[in-house]
């Protein structure tokens, strides 16, 4: 069974949301660096840093960083994981680093982004802001900027679909009974 | 996902493998231009060199490429090893094994080693040259090295010159740039080339002139000074006369051709100083990207479930 | 002890026989033969104090085989072979004469080494065994070795194989000198500088492989050369293990010409190509190397149409961690005694050649060439037969061979056709 959790307009108002909480916070834009996790946390991060910049009317410098060198789970997996470009043209030491990802579950994919950041540089200070967080930590890691909170059973699954891939904007939760999604659900 | 445990050849690989291996090099190429040069990724594995033949500069390549993966080295010289003792190759083989080895660099004069021990051993064996036959880490290096330069490799006019007999490299290569869509000539002395390359779809010329004309890439090759005087070629001179990339020769190709050559380079034999150190020249490049590409192959070899 | 075999399908080219009848034997001799005509369904022969009757019903019944060309290793090698466990192996597929190649060590150059040879079969053999001296000292093809001598002593004939005798004149000599004891001379046909640090076919394959290549014309010189010198002195060539077209081609037009020679191929040059090296399989590394699919059908029909004299095993058992090395370290050499007989019999499924044929190149032919009274089933002739079942399947298991030599390129095969009792020196084997 699938379920639709947010539509395209739901995801940009959250992330207009988000843009603003960022700058209140950190009481603008000095300082501060987008970092998107491949892959779907790159597209947020790109939105996100166009919406500052329409907010501030200054750009924020965006990166990409590929986690699957620094995963905990090499050895259990399948297949290696994909890899892909880490691009973080820019110098991280000093800078505050708002780590962008779609989804927040277990946290250890954060973990392992923490790491890669660290072996880029030293960072004055990371935060993290997601679109979804599903609970379920199994690391001592929390989101300082949340699209939306969805409670979610283990068994279920959450996909952030965008625009950026070919889908629409949307956010499903899918349950194991029956994986499709049901249209007009 | 690479369909086998070992690495033994271009030979034995699909075109789809090729390039998850080249587009994985690209992920650890940003590696190695940082800062801190390693990543985590195979952390607590056992690389063990295992060189038959000397080379400092494979070994070296592998050597590093292990380390940055976090990857503990060992390397095993033959010439103060038990081999000298008598021990079988075999034998030595699966001593290294019992040792803890996750992955056997192997090179060795005879080809086919590489494959016997893949047969008779659990680790991955990543062949570093066997032989005449195969090194194909090297024709991987110069795929990725081309990919970079010339944003493609499907349609590139490719020669490659030098003695294409005796040499692992240009056989890898030749299976590499065909399967990825380059057209290749060999150009290089008869007595260098054998009869039936052709059949393998690349083009055989004996005349540089003729040989280099328009050609994007040129890949030079080393000639080995004990190759003379068995009848191949009457000296390093006329060989040079012949086949040496000179500045007149490399006008004949395309202005925006790129020289390669895996060395070590024999200067003034089969490349003149002015090349090796100028513009057109990629040499150094390849052997940056060596390491990228041998991370590459570690890392997703690491992968393959037994 | 009187031994009866019963019903066969009895075939024997020496005497013309082809047909369904009953064996007598008696003290190690062929005591009566008589093949049925048509009405009868009975055995003629008496079964009158007979101490074993073998019903050899739906089964064909032949000569034990001659095989002239064969390495038993001992002396100086018995880790790879010995007579014993090499002559067991010989019974065991169908052969009860074999002639033993003289690169032994010390080689088979002198009458000592003859008479060991000779001596140890007769205590340890299992089947015959006429031993083949060197044509030169030391098998170094420099100087004559001392063939009359060898030839009183028991040597059936001469060869330096293994190597060839490159230097043409005393190649010449040996022809020429050999005459005077009515002796052959095998010859091993590679031209060394041309085959040098081969291990393989030269072709696509052997450059795809990265192996050195043996090129067909290293063997063709040599057949060539020893064509001429034995037209010009008269001696009497045979040809060792042909392997490719174009030596199947001068041989022919040789013999058409009236040039009196003989010449022998091995199974695996009818039934293998040089594919089975991919993977570096040493187990298909022998001298001369496997060909191609066109060499195959040219032996074929060499085979076919009587160029080619005789199939021999060339068996050349080593030890297992011999082959277990590099390719190019490992040892020339196929175990070929316990498949020999079974790939053979392929030909007469393909219709390449009949039974009576196959038994001609397999028994009849070399005996004649040796010289020896062997190879037929005649009354008086030493009671060496084999019991051939032609409907059996089984697969190649190298576990299960007699031979210590377990490297061969079929492990795994299913083959049709086996022999299953081989009668020799008086014993039977089943």
């Amino acid at each position: 069974m699938s379920k639709e959790l947010m539509n395209k307009k739901d995801i940009d108002r959250a992330l207009t949301r988000m843009a603003h909480e960022i700058l209140e916070k950190n009481k603008g834009i000095g300082k501060l660096c987008l970092v998107g996790i491949q892959r779907g946390g790159v597209y947020l991060a790109k939105r996100l840093a166009t919406k500052i910049k329409l907010i501030e009317k200054k750009d924020i410098p965006v990166g990409s960083l590929d986690i699957a060198f620094y995963r905990d789970d090499l050895n259990i997996r399948k297949e290696q994981p994909v890899v892909r470009r880490t691009e973080v043209p820019f110098e991280v030491t000093d800078l505050k680093i708002i780590l962008v990802d779609d989804v927040l579950f277990t946290g250890r994919s954060i973990r392992a982004a923490m790491d890669a950041l660290m072996d880029l540089g030293r960072p004055a200070a990371i935060e993290l802001s997601v679109l979804i967080d599903r609970g379920h930590r199994e690391l001592p890691i929390k989101a300082d900027y949340v699209g939306k909170n969805i409670p979610t059973a283990l068994s279920e699954t959450v996909e952030v679909q965008l625009k950026e891939e070919g889908f629409e904007d949307r956010v499903i939760l899918k349950s194991p009974s029956n994986p499709t999604l049901l249209k007009g659900d | 996902m690479l369909n086998s445990k070992d690495l033994l050849g271009i030979k034995e690989l699909s075109l789809e493998e090729i390039n998850l291996i080249l587009d994985t090099a690209a992920g650890f190429k940003d590696v190695i231009g940082r800062d801190i040069k390693k990543v985590p990724a195979l952390r607590g594995k056992t690389a063990v060199n295992l060189f038959f033949e000397p080379s400092t500069r494979t070994r070296t390549s592998f050597e590093l490429a292990a380390k940055r993966l976090s990857t503990d080295v060992i390397n095993f010289s033959v010439p103060t090893s038990s081999v000298v003792k008598g021990e079988s190759l075999i034998d030595t083989a699966l001593t290294v094994q019992a040792l803890g080895a996750d992955f056997i660099i192997i090179r060795h004069a005879s080809s086919g080693v590489p494959h016997l021990l893949a047969k008779n051993l659990r680790v991955s064996v990543i062949n570093a040259g066997d032989g005449a036959n195969e090194h194909p880490t090297q024709a991987l290096l110069d795929a990725f090295t081309i990919k970079e330069k010339k944003n493609k490799i499907e349609g590139l006019e490719i020669a490659i010159v030098g003695d294409i007999t005796h040499s692992r490299v240009a056989k890898s290569n030749i299976y590499c740039l065909t399967k990825l869509g380059a057209r290749v000539r060999l150009i290089g002395p008869p007595t260098l080339i054998p009869r039936e390359i052709k059949e393998m779809g690349v083009e055989v010329l004996h005349n540089m002139e003729d040989g280099l004309k328009g050609v994007d890439v040129l890949m030079m090759l080393r000639i080995q000074m004990e190759r003379q005087g068995k009848g191949f070629f009457p000296s390093t001179e006329e060989y040079s006369k012949n086949w040496c990339l000179t500045l007149e020769r490399l006008s004949l190709a395309k202005d925006d051709s790129i020289v390669m050559h895996p060395g070590p380079m024999n200067r003034g034999i089969e490349i003149v100083s002015e090349i090796a150190d100028g513009p057109r020249s990629v040499i150094l490049e390849q052997v940056t990207n060596g390491i990228a590409v041998r991370m590459a192959v570690m890392y997703l070899l690491a992968g393959v479930k037994r | 002890m009187r031994i009866f075999i019963r019903s066969g399908h009895i075939i024997d080219p020496s005497q013309g026989i082809d047909g369904i009848g009953d064996i007598l034997i008696d003290n190690g001799k062929i005591k009566e033969i008589h093949i049925r005509s048509q009405e009868q369904t009975a055995n003629i022969i008496e079964e009158l104090q007979t101490d074993r009757i073998i019903d050899a019903k739906g089964l064909m019944v032949i000569s034990g085989l001659v095989d002239m060309h064969v390495h038993l290793r001992e002396p100086g090698f018995e880790y790879k072979e010995t007579i014993s466990t090499g002559t067991m192996a010989a019974i065991k597929g169908g052969f009860t004469t074999v002639c033993c190649m003289p690169n032994t060590f010390p080689v088979n150059d002198n009458a000592s080494v003859t008479e060991f040879i000779k001596r140890k079969a007769s205590q340890e053999g299992h089947c015959t065994v006429l031993p083949i001296g060197a044509i030169t000292k030391g098998q170094k093809g420099e100087e004559l070795a001392e063939i009359g001598t060898m030839r009183n002593e028991g040597c059936i004939a001469f060869s330096d194989d293994g190597n060839p005798v490159m230097n043409s004149l005393i190649m010449r000599r040996a022809l020429e000198y050999s005459k005077a004891f009515n002796v052959p001379v095998i010859s091993h046909c590679e031209d060394l500088t041309l085959s040098e640090g081969g291990m393989m076919n030269e072709g696509l394959m052997s450059v795809t492989l990265g192996l050195k290549g043996i090129p067909v014309e290293a063997e063709q010189i040599m057949i060539f050369r020893d064509i001429l010198l034995s037209e010009l002195t008269g001696g009497r060539l045979h040809i060792a293990h042909v392997s490719t077209e174009g030596s199947v081609n001068l041989i022919r037009s040789a013999k058409e010409r009236g040039v009196i020679f003989t010449a022998e191929t091995c199974p695996h040059y009818f039934s293998i190509t040089e594919d089975a090296v991919k993977g570096y399989d040493t187990n298909a590394k022998v001298n001369p190397p496997l060909r191609t699919g066109r060499d195959i059908d040219a032996i074929k029909e060499g085979l076919r149409d009587g160029t080619i004299d005789v199939i021999v095993t060339d068996h050349a058992p080593h030890h297992r961690d011999e082959k277990l090395r590099e390719f190019d370290m490992a040892p020339f050499g196929i175990s070929g005694l316990e498949t020999a007989l079974s790939l053979s019999l392929r030909l007469v499924e393909e219709g390449i050649l009949t039974m009576n044929q196959l038994v001609e190149k397999m028994s009849l032919n070399p005996a004649r060439i040796l010289q020896v009274n062997k190879g037929n089933l005649k009354i008086g002739s030493d009671a060496d037969i084999v019991l051939l079942d032609q409907t059996r399947e089984f697969k190649v298991e190298t576990e299960r061979f007699v031979s210590k030599g377990k490297n061969t390129p079929f492990q795994g095969w299913v083959l049709k056709g086996m022999p299953v009792l081989t009668i020799c020196k008086g014993n039977i084997y089943e």
